[in-house]
């Protein structure tokens, strides 16, 4: 049957959410092609049409069940998964490690394998261990898992939410130049944004003082696919803020954990705050109407000054309210077993 | 091997749509709280051109709106899924007549999550259905009011029609057998 043509490029991205729909799992952008991460974009936007309306609900879910398995704070994450989930009338289960069998010892497959066997489709997780999420995708087989921050790895869902973002400002993310500062090292948030916007041919910055920034990940990982490389070389490392925020269109700052402090990783947080605060001052070699990102939960006036945080340029409640709408695009694609079809009757 | 015969040229989809424009009006004595609100995809070319004709006829505007149903589908659990175009519905229906406007009247089940997604936006006083094709085959009490051409099919052929604004031209083509 030949192609039909629904609309400008859709049919690579009909190809891209064929990928998408065979998609078990969401556990880092590292294995999203450009074309999916656009579709799941393009997804968002439909979504979020859905949450502006007076009535924010749509059936779509009916009778799945999504869980979500905290074992880490979080505030913003599990309440924009458990909205999602609503919204699609999916039911949401949380399950937090206080309060649950975790507390008892019950191992984190073992309670993923009871989620399971109570009918759960998808279990979103968030864990403290680098590579929780992808353990329980290997054993639990009837489940889809979304990695919602698993220790320093990554933390895919806040990525896509970034580049959905960037995208509905700027209208596309090739060929900005994305500055993030901070505590590189420690950040999931950074790992999985630097995969999303290579992918998306964006050029990335990083910045931040020496001790924070990790060189060794400007190098692929054996086994990683050999495009890994190609995409690592549009990332570079700048430790100078304001030589860094030179040209940039985007500024993202991550939180400094004040517990880097006493592991000599940082001199103090007024030094910190000196030399890697987010401010206007920093910002003023940036384009003019440069955007400023922070995933949250923000020290204001130590990685952010007060005034760029709630200021014209600031991103900050925006990624908040959209991080919703990529969730529902999520827990659409990975709802049910694929299958991909043109509305035709 | 797909065997194809076209069922309608872009002169009669043109005559279909300018009669369907007429018996609208006629129904509803004027253009007066009609609200126009086409089905991702082709229905929402097709709402905007009856939409113009209305104008033309009229000299009137009539509010045309673009609705998704993706996410009112009843097999999206038994895995059916579809990019899902946004919903661009910015006028109140409350009170309205709603004319909803599809390319293909099949199993009805577009127009069943359709009149549901219009229930989410509001209480319309009528909702009526004006299709381009209707090729039979209800799994659901649904009919429309409004038709360019009834044809009669079988299940293992599919009814393509092709819009200026998404495919180049205008055509409703049967495609019989094969893929």
């Amino acid at each position: 049957m030949e192609t039909r043509q629904s609309e400008s490029g859709s049919a690579v991205l009909e190809e891209a959410l064929g990928v998408a729909l065979s998609r078990r799992h969401v556990l880092d952008l590292d294995d999203f092609s450009r074309d999916e991460i656009e579709m799941v974009l393009r997804l968002t936007d439909a979504m979020k049409e859905v949450l502006g309306r007076k009535i924010k609900k749509v059936p779509t879910l009916r009778g799945r069940v999504v869980a979500n398995l905290f074992y880490e704070a979080s505030t913003r994450t599990r309440v924009s998964f458990e909205e999602a989930g609503k919204v699609l009338s999916a039911e949401v289960i949380g399950v937090s490690s206080a309060g649950s069998s975790a507390e008892k010892g019950e191992s984190l497959l073992n309670t993923a394998l009871t989620l399971q066997a109570m009918g759960v489709d998808i279990i979103v997780i968030r864990h403290p261990h680098a590579g929780a999420p992808h353990f329980v995708a290997r054993h639990a087989e009837r489940v889809r898992v979304i990695n919602a921050g698993d220790g320093l790895h990554a933390h895919p869902t806040q990525a896509l939410l970034d580049l959905y973002t960037i995208r509905d400002r700027l209208g596309t993310v090739q060929g900005l130049k994305v500055v993030i500062v901070g505590d590189i090292l420690h950040s999931r948030v950074a790992r999985s944004n630097i995969w999303g916007l290579t992918a998306m041919v964006a050029e990335v910055v990083l910045c931040g003082p020496p001790t924070l920034l990790p060189p060794h990940m400007l190098r692929p990982a054996p086994g990683r696919p050999s495009t890994a490389g190609d995409a690592l070389e549009r990332v570079r490392i700048e430790t100078d803020l304001g030589k860094a925020a030179e040209g940039a269109d985007v500024v993202m700052a991550l939180r400094i954990q004040k517990e880097r402090q006493g592991a000599q990783l940082i001199p103090s947080l007024r030094e910190y705050a000196r030399l890697y605060q987010v401010n206007e001052e920093k910002l003023a070699g940036a384009k003019e109407d440069v955007l400023v990102m922070h995933p949250g939960p923000m020290n204001e006036g130590v990685e952010i000054s007060a005034e760029v945080a709630h200021g014209a340029r600031s991103l900050v409640e925006e990624q908040v309210s959209n991080g919703v709408a990529v969730r529902m695009a999520l827990l659409y694609l990975l709802s049910a077993p694929g299958m991909w079809r043109e509305a035709d009757d | 091997m797909a065997t194809k015969k076209q069922l309608m040229g872009p002169d009669d989809v043109r005559r279909a749509l300018t009669r369907i424009a007429h018996e609208i009006l006629e129904r509803n004595s004027g253009a007066d709280e009609l609200v126009f609100v086409g089905i991702h995809t082709r229905g929402v070319p097709l709402a905007g051109r009856i939409g113009r004709l209305i104008r033309d006829f009229e000299k009137k505007e009539v509010p045309v709106a673009a609705l998704d149903v993706s996410l009112y589908r009843d097999d999206v659990s038994s895995g059916r899924r579809s990019l899902v175009k946004p919903t661009s519905l910015p006028v109140d229906i409350d009170g309205k007549k709603v004319i909803l406007v599809d390319d293909v009247l099949y199993t009805g089940r577009s127009i069943r999550a359709a009149m549901d997604a219009l229930t989410d936006f509001g209480r319309p006083r009528t909702v009526q259905l004006a299709v381009l094709m209707d090729r039979g085959h209800r799994e659901l009490p649904i009919r429309a009011d409004y038709v360019g051409k009834n044809i009669p099919t079988s299940h293992s052929e599919d009814v393509q029609v092709r819009l200026e604004e998404i495919d180049g031209e205008d055509e409703v083509v049967l495609v019989r057998g094969g893929e």
